[in-house]
C-alpha cells in the first residue's frame, strides 16, 4: 500500500459540486462548481437546481482536477465520495459518478461521511490530525461539537444544535435585513462595520442547567427579526451594521464558549474548527482569543477548505488508504441522514463481488 | 461494435451488451427506488454474463429520458463517468424511441403512442407512425390532453387506460441497445448524453419575509 496514497474526492451534498485530489496529506486540487448563484433568488438551496447543476459539471470538474494535479487517473489509489448526511438526490450524482470511475478504472471506492471529512481536510493545511481531536463543525447545515480519537473510525458527537444550523441563522438573519443569499459572508463583511456590543441579543442554552455541548440559535434568529421589526414599525432607521456585529457576536461567543469547555472538560488540548461558519472572520478572530488564554492550540483550514468541496473527502479517502480501511462495495447507497458516528460505509464483509474489499481485509487480518 | 447499453429512467434498472448483431446479455429489475445501487452491480453482471471485458467496449448506449429526475440521472452520470474513465463514445437515446423499438420487435405494428408515468397525473409520451418513426413528442402532459392514440403502449398508457393499452411496460437495455446498435450502423446520430427533463425545476419562490411579531 502507497506510504502517501493518491486519492480522489467527490462532494456533492449540497450544492458545490468539488472534486479534490490529495496525496497523503498533500492537497494537488481543489477544483468546484458552484451553483450557488442559481439559488440566490430563492433564498435558499433548491435541491432540484442543485441536482441538476451537478449532473452538468461532475465530469468537467473531475477532468480539471486531473489537470490541475497533473496525475492520470489510472494512478490513483481510491476513490473518494460523500456518501451523506445531504441532499438526498444531490448526494446520488457523486455517489454514481465515484462508482463509475472505481469500478472502470478498477480502485477501491471509499464512501465516506461529510463531516469527518469536514475535520481531515485539515489535514492538508496542518498535518496530520493530533489524537483524540476537538472539532466544532458549523455550517449552514451542521453545528456540532465532535471528538474523534480516529478520523477514519471514531467520531463521536458531544452536542449538536437542537433547531438551526449556525449558517441557517445568519441566512435568516441576512433575510430580515435585506442582505441577500448567502448569508454568512455578508454578514460579515456588514458587522466589520458594527459595533458588535450594540444590541444584547440572547445567547441560547447557555444557563448552568442547559446541555453543556448543545446549541440553538432559533431563538436568537427570532430575536434579530423582532428587534429589527420593532424598529421599522416605529419608522426608525435599522441600524444594519450593529444588528449584523451583535448577531454574529452572540453566535460566535456561544460556538466557541463551547467549544473551550468540551475541550477542557475532556482534557483535549487542541481544537479544530471546520465548516462554511468556519470562513467567518469574527469566530476565527474569537476562537483564537479564547484557545490562547485557554492553552488550547487552534487549527482552523484557510477559510476555501472550511466550505464544502473535494479536497476534504479526498484527505478522508487518502487517510481510510493510509490505515488499511475496508473498501465500499459497489451497490453503495447514498445516505441523506447518515450518522456521524458512521464514518465510512465498508463493504459487507464477505465483499460480495468487490474484490478490493477482501484485498483490504486480507491487508488487516 | 459491442455496446454496453442500460437505463434509468422507468422503474426498471436494466443493462445490457450488444454485439452490433444481437444482444449478449440482459438484466433487467423493476425496483423504482434503488436505481443507484442497483446500476453498476448490474452492468458488472451483464457484462460478466457476456464473457466481454470492459476494456473491449466500443460505446455506451444510455436512455436519457423523459422519466423522474432522480433515477434518469444516475443512469446519465453513470453512462458519462463510464465514457470518460474508459475512453468510449456515449450515444443518448430517447427512452420512449427503445420502448417502441421493443414493442414493435415483439410484433406490434400501427401508429401507436409509448406513454410512461410522469406521476403527478401526468405522462411521458412520444407518438410514432407505422414505420416506427416518432412523429410527435417527446411531451409532458396529462392522459386526457392527447389526442387518442389507436394504440398506446407503456406503464403509463395502461395506469391511465388509453385506448388499446398494452405493455411492455418498462423500456428494456437490451431493445434500447438494438435500436441504438440499429441507428448507428445505419450512420444515423443518436443523442447527446443529456437528460430530457421537460419540465423545469420544482422551486418555490419563498413567500416575502413573513413577521414575527403578531400583528
Ligand atoms: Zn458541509
Amino acid at each position: 500500500m502507497a506510504d502517501e496514497p493518491l486519492v480522489l474526492g467527490i462532494e456533492t451534498s449540497c450544492d458545490e459540486t468539488g472534486v479534490g485530489i490529495v496525496r497523503g496529506t498533500t492537497l494537488l486540487a481543489d477544483a468546484v462548481a458552484s451553483s450557488v448563484n442559481d439559488h440566490a433568488r430563492y433564498g435558499g438551496v433548491v435541491p432540484e437546481i442543485a441536482s441538476r447543476a451537478h449532473l452538468e459539471a461532475m465530469i468537467p470538474t473531475i477532468r480539471r482536477a486531473l489537470d490541475t494535479a497533473g496525475v492520470k487517473a489510472t494512478d490513483l489509489d481510491g476513490i473518494a465520495v460523500t456518501a451523506g448526511p445531504g441532499l438526498a438526490g444531490a448526494l446520488l450524482v457523486g455517489v454514481s459518478a465515484a462508482k463509475a470511475y472505481a469500478w472502470a478504472l478498477d480502485k477501491p471506492l471509499y464512501g465516506v461521511n461529510h463531516l469527518a471529512s469536514h475535520i481531515c481536510v485539515d489535514q492538508l493545511e496542518h498535518g496530520r490530525l493530533p489524537e483524540p481531536t476537538m472539532a466544532l463543525l458549523v455550517s449552514g447545515g451542521h453545528s456540532s461539537l465532535l471528538l474523534s480519537t480516529d478520523i477514519t473510525s471514531d467520531v463521536r458527537p458531544l452536542g449538536a444544535t437542537i433547531d438551526d444550523a449556525a449558517g441557517e441563522a445568519f441566512d435568516k438573519v441576512a433575510r430580515v435585513l435585506g442582505l441577500g443569499f448567502p448569508g454568512g459572508p455578508v454578514v460579515d463583511r456588514m458587522a466589520r462595520e458594527g459595533d458588535g456590543s450594540a444590541i444584547a441579543f440572547p445567547r441560547g442554552l447557555s444557563s448552568a442547567s442547559d446541555p453543556a455541548y448543545d446549541f440553538s440559535f432559533s431563538g436568537l434568529k427570532t430575536a434579530v427579526a423582532r428587534w429589527v421589526e420593532a424598529r421599522r414599525r416605529a419608522g426608525e432607521e435599522v441600524p444594519v451594521a450593529d444588528v449584523a456585529a451583535s448577531f454574529q457576536e452572540a453566535v460566535t461567543d456561544v460556538l466557541t464558549r463551547k467549544a473551550v469547555r468540551a475541550c477542557k472538560d475532556s482534557g483535549v488540548d487542541h481544537l479544530m474548527i471546520g465548516g462554511g461558519v468556519a470562513a467567518n472572520s469574527r469566530l476565527r478572530e474569537m476562537a483564537q482569543q479564547r484557545c490562547d488564554k485557554a492553552g488550547i492550540q487552534l487549527r482552523v483550514p484557510r477559510p476555501g477548505l472550511c466550505t464544502d468541496n473535494g479536497a476534504m473527502v479526498a484527505a478522508l479517502g487518502s487517510e481510510m488508504v493510509w490505515r488499511g480501511r475496508s473498501a465500499s462495495a459497489f451497490d453503495l447507497s447514498a445516505d441523506s441522514s447518515m450518522p456521524v458516528t458512521e464514518v465510512h460505509v465498508p463493504g459487507a464483509p464477505d465483499g460480495h463481488g468487490d474484490v478490493h474489499a477482501h484485498a483490504h481485509e486480507a491487508l488487516r487480518s | 461494435m459491442l455496446l454496453l447499453a442500460f437505463d434509468t429512467a422507468t422503474p426498471a434498472v436494466t443493462a445490457a451488451v450488444h454485439d452490433g448483431a444481437a444482444v449478449l446479455a440482459e438484466a433487467f429489475q423493476v425496483d423504482a427506488r434503488r436505481h443507484g445501487e442497483l446500476l453498476l452491480p448490474t452492468v458488472e453482471r451483464v457484462l460478466r454474463e457476456a464473457g466481454v471485458d470492459k476494456h473491449d467496449l466500443t460505446g455506451i448506449a444510455v436512455g436519457v429520458g423523459p422519466g423522474p429526475y432522480t433515477g434518469l440521472r444516475v443512469g446519465l452520470v453513470t453512462a458519462a463517468a463510464l465514457g470518460d474513465a474508459l475512453g468510449v463514445p456515449v450515444h443518448g437515446v430517447c427512452t420512449l424511441d427503445a420502448i417502441a423499438h421493443q414493442a414493435r420487435r415483439e410484433g406490434l405494428t400501427g401508429p401507436f403512442t409509448v406513454a410512461t408515468d410522469a406521476r403527478r397525473k401526468e405522462v411521458y409520451w412520444a407518438a410514432y407512425d407505422a414505420e416506427g418513426r416518432r412523429t410527435e413528442g417527446p411531451s409532458v402532459d396529462r392522459p386526457a390532453e392527447l389526442a387518442p392514440p389507436e394504440r398506446s403502449i407503456g406503464a403509463g398508457a395502461l395506469l391511465y387506460d388509453l385506448p388499446a393499452a398494452s405493455g411492455p411496460e418498462h423500456v428494456s437495455a437490451g431493445a434500447l441497445a438494438d435500436f441504438a446498435a440499429t441507428e448507428l450502423a445505419a450512420g444515423r446520430q443518436l443523442l447527446p448524453n443529456a437528460p430530457l427533463y421537460l419540465r423545469r425545476p420544482d422551486a418555490q419562490v419563498p413567500a416575502g419575509y413573513k413577521a414575527v411579531l403578531p400583528t
